[in-house]
């Protein structure tokens, strides 16, 4: 029965733990089993924490044999994208640089799953740096997806994401900067949160654009999803960028219904380049969710088209001056020199790899005298306006309904030009310009049943109006009974 | 456009010892990567604020309070050259 164990959602598993049918201790070991037998051909995994995890089921147990349960994810199995620190666990960001780097203190996200009683089953596999839409550019492997091994998870939160739909975790945790939970999501079958900037403590974090960084859920369905938000979300002292607003019961608002809600239909992100399948599938969703009771609109973000354009400006100029730390000496990769500059600069060309590289040098550039107005100056007048695009927008719908990508997951080795990998997130960089929610959840399989996304983007911290309507449609629909056919 | 000399020039700035074969890979796709970039000069920005954060938050104040540290030998644990309590780096000021 442990292939069973692992399908279990994480409502599902709290709720055989409570009814004594389930134990975390069984749970923990079904996946580690799972882990062992599935990760050689997946690559989720880039630390498996074994010996913890079972030390901590343990732990969960007996307070679960105590009636001292301390909410939705005591005793549940997660997974963290490995940029988030974990004291005393090695903490990479998918990079040689950072090969060897032990985290001194946990991130608080990381301290808030503790205290909530989740179990922490190990750190997954990125692009460096969560540089990246496939996984492809983890310096150390590339992680594979579940439904289809030849091809790419997404990226760049891919090993988080392929641990989840394998079942070789009930929930993890990703970041996305450009798209890095959504479009791992999309590809992957999953539902998957970009909360609101700010809305989640990024303390512990490993920088990459910190205007645009924020952490979030990657889950097997909407309640899930709503779970671990409530439980990571709010406010942080050791982040001055996280909001002070309340955190709504994000769990209990799901029951809304979508009766009511004014959903305004982009025309911008139904272009030709968009996928046959996609397309079908994500018009059909609006169909599901005017049968709910939902009014459409078709509504214009005019400046979608900028999106990519300016999150490749911004995006790299902060990583240039966030990735400045690593310099060969106070940790992670050293290659020795005659003095200081030679030794980072040799440092820095061995440890990082070349999309790293190449993001390093293009906002170091956009930084440069002399063109600093002409490309990061206007980059960031730009990306006002697609943020008034979303203002216009929200004056008059109460959400937007989207494809989370132009396309289905592609094969391993499809994208090799670095543009053509970037194009790939056009519709989800936008809602990171503008610092707003959106959530990707599973509407349909394309003909080669692959899975495809559906994204829902809403106003500044209105996340529970997105989880409503995201788990009204998710009730309403067959999709969630299909899973990857592993062994 | 973004020539050679340029690609040199910022490879120092950003500390980044890239071999031949890296420097001419990159102008080929930094000039790839900025030619689809020059779309935004077709936008007009006249009059447009610059967007630094998305949520308008400013001087955040909170209370200098005494906390018990990090892991002082956790944190000097991951020292790639160290000698004693300091990180060891070549030297930088001549005798």
């Amino acid at each position: 029965m442990a292939g069973d164990l692992t399908r279990l959602t994480v409502h599902g598993l709290t709720e055989a733990y409570r009814g004594g049918e389930e134990t975390p201790t069984r749970v923990v070991e079904a996946y580690l089993a799972r882990i062992a037998r599935l990760d050689g051909d997946l690559g989720a995994y880039l630390t498996v924490t074994g010996d913890t995890a079972l030390a901590e089921a343990r732990a969960a147990e007996a307070r679960y044999r105590r009636h001292a349960a301390r909410g939705p994810l005591d005793g549940v199995p997660v997974a963290l994208k490995d940029v988030l620190c974990t004291v005393g666990v090695r903490t990479t960001c998918g990079s040689r640089i950072l090969e060897t780097f032990v985290p001194p203190y946990d991130a608080t996200v990381v301290t808030r799953l503790r205290a909530a009683g989740a179990v922490l089953l190990g750190k997954t596999n990125m692009d460096e740096f969560a540089m990246g839409s496939s996984t492809e550019h983890s310096a150390f492997k590339p992680t594979r997806n579940p439904w289809d091994l030849a091809r790419v998870p997404g990226g760049s939160s891919g090993g988080s994401a392929a641990a989840v739909a394998a079942d070789l975790a009930a929930v993890a945790l990703g970041t996305d900067t450009g798209g890095s939970i959504r479009q791992p999501a999309a590809f992957c079958g999953l539902v998957g949160f970009k909360p609101t900037y700010g809305r989640v403590s990024r303390y512990g974090l490993v920088a990459f654009a910190s205007s645009l960084d924020q952490i979030g859920p990657l889950a097997k369905d909407v309640r899930d999803c709503a779970l671990l938000l409530g439980v990571i979300a709010g406010h942080d002292r050791r982040d001055a960028t996280s909001l002070t607003a309340p955190v709504p019961d994000y769990a209990s608002a799901l029951g809304g219904g979508a009766r009511g809600l004014r959903i305004g239909v982009p025309r911008e992100y139904f272009n030709e380049g968009v996928d046959p399948d996609v397309e079908r599938s994500v018009r059909a969703a609006i169909t599901v969710l005017r049968d709910l009771g939902a009014t459409t609109t078709e509504i214009s973000l005019p400046n979608t088209d900028y999106g990519i354009a300016v999150y490749y400006i911004l995006a790299p100029a902060e990583a240039s001056s966030n990735l400045a730390r690593y310099d060969g000496v106070k940790y992670g990769l050293r290659v020795p020199g005659r003095d200081l500059i030679e030794m980072s600069g040799r440092t820095r060309a061995a440890g990082f790899g070349a999309e790293v590289k190449r993001r390093i040098m293009l906002g170091t550039y956009a930084l440069s005298a002399g063109y600093y107005d002409a490309y990061y100056g206007r980059a960031q007048k730009v990306r006002t306006l697609v943020r008034r695009d979303f203002e216009t927008a929200f004056a008059n719908v109460d959400l937007i309904v989207a494809p989370t990508t132009p396309n289905v997951a592609f094969k391993h080795g499809e994208k090799e030009d670095p543009l053509a990998m970037y194009l790939n997130d056009v519709f989800t960089v936008p809602g990171n310009l503008a610092g707003i929610p959106a959530v990707s959840l599973r509407c349909g399989f394309s003909r080669d049943g692959l899975p495809i996304g559906l994204q829902l983007i809403g106003r500044p911290l209105e996340e529970a109006t997105v989880l409503r309507a995201a788990y009204a449609y998710e009730q309403a629909t067959p999709w969630l009974d299909r899973r990857p056919e592993l062994p | 456009m973004i020539d050679r000399k340029d690609v040199e020039h910022v490879a120092r700035l950003g500390r980044l010892a890239l071999t031949e074969r890296e420097l001419e890979r990159m102008r080929g796709e930094l000039a790839a990567i900025l030619e689809y970039i020059e779309k935004l000069r077709a936008v007009n920005v006249e009059g447009v604020e610059p967007t630094s954060h998305a949520v308008p938050v400013v001087n955040v104040m909170r209370e200098d309070e005494v906390e018990p540290p990090s892991d002082h030998e956790m944190m000097m644990g991951n020292a790639p050259d160290r000698s004693g309590e300091f990180f060891r780096v070549p030297r930088i000021i001549e005798d």
